[in-house]
């Protein structure tokens, strides 16, 4: 038996380790989204903190807490979040023939999906490591975690001096985020779509729409090819 | 419930259907083509929706004030390399400059 172990200890821990420079970024992240959260308009602590434990993905909580302090209707910041969220599914379905164990096993080893761990679990023939994939996983999920309880707790903090600049984190945070999501002609075509679709409706449909019509940009995959 | 819960339950289950639906139900078949082409041009197309609403939306108004100043800031942080936090932090102290500059 433990002979069977070892090999899955082995890349348990690699995930783990290779993790952590990610982590660290990953943590940081995390600091951003608490200190927005605690700042005049946002969720507040603990639905902070929930929303960290239980979602698990930065983008999608930004994108709910900026359509959220601008004003707009719940159900906008939950369609936003959630479209940016598709792309958890082709993602799942890559690393699906690779999970094992019983179905609630492997809804929560997929609940570690996020990009990093993704990426780190990745063999590079299309192939996938589970136990990577969770090691580096927890290791992503305490960093996202613990950052947010510290940004949290430093923002009640630093009170008002900090909110002076503070509108534009939003955009700084979410073109950090775009950034990294550019990696083709048509991710650039879409994304320059999207802005253009989403600034010409801001001045007629309510806050968060725009966001949840810039999805529309994304048929261009359907065009372009 | 308050309109923050209620946004943090529906995020969070949606987003745990979302991970599961592959390993769970779709027993690792592969999405159609067509749908992978539009799904992976999801996440470019809201965030960059978001990076334009945030610097140019207030309410129902497209305005141009200090968050410009900041998000340019932002962008030069990027091509360095800059840690997020920082890019984040740079983002903030710009804006508030360019404010205080205005003012003063």
């Amino acid at each position: 038996m433990a002979t069977d172990d070892a090999p899955i200890r082995f890349e348990l821990r690699r995930g783990a380790v290779t993790a952590v420079p990610l982590a660290i970024a990953v943590g940081l992240f995390g600091v951003s989204f608490g200190v927005l959260s605690v700042s005049s308009g946002g969720m507040g602590a603990l639905p902070a903190v929930v929303m960290s434990v239980s979602t698990f993905a930065g983008s999608a909580q930004f994108a709910a807490a900026s359509v959220l302090s601008s004003g707009g209707q719940p159900i906008a910041a939950i369609a936003a979040a959630l479209l940016l969220n598709a792309r958890y599914l082709p993602i799942g379905v890559s690393v699906a023939p690779y999970l094992r164990g019983g179905p609630l096993r492997r809804l929560l080893k997929a609940q570690l999906v996020v990009d990093e761990s993704w990426a780190i679990a990745a063999d590079g023939d299309g192939r996938f490591d589970p136990h990577r994939l969770v090691g580096a996983g927890i290791v992503l999920w305490l960093a996202w975690v613990i950052g947010t309880i510290v940004g949290v707790v430093g923002g009640e903090a630093l009170g008002d001096p900090a909110t002076l600049g503070l509108d534009a984190a939003f955009p700084a945070l979410f073109l950090a985020l775009l950034v990294g999501q550019l990696r083709s002609r048509d991710a650039v075509v879409g994304a320059l779509l999207g802005a253009g679709i989403a600034l010409a409706l801001v001045p007629f449909t309510p806050p968060g729409v725009p966001i949840i019509a810039a999805a529309a940009a994304a048929l261009v995959g359907l065009v372009r090819r | 419930m308050s309109d923050a819960w209620v946004v943090v339950a529906a995020v969070g289950a949606g987003t745990i259907v979302i991970k599961a639906a592959g390993p769970v139900l779709l027993g690792g078949r592969p999405l159609p083509e067509r749908v992978q082409s539009v799904v992976a041009l999801l996440a470019p197309a809201l965030l960059a929706a978001l990076v334009a609403t945030t610097t140019f939306g207030t309410g129902q108004q497209l305005v141009l004030d200090a968050r410009i100043i900041g998000v340019g800031a932002a962008a030069v942080a990027l091509l360095l390399r800059a840690p997020v936090l920082l890019v984040v932090l740079v983002a903030a102290a710009a804006a508030a400059l360019a404010r205080l500059a205005a003012i003063g």
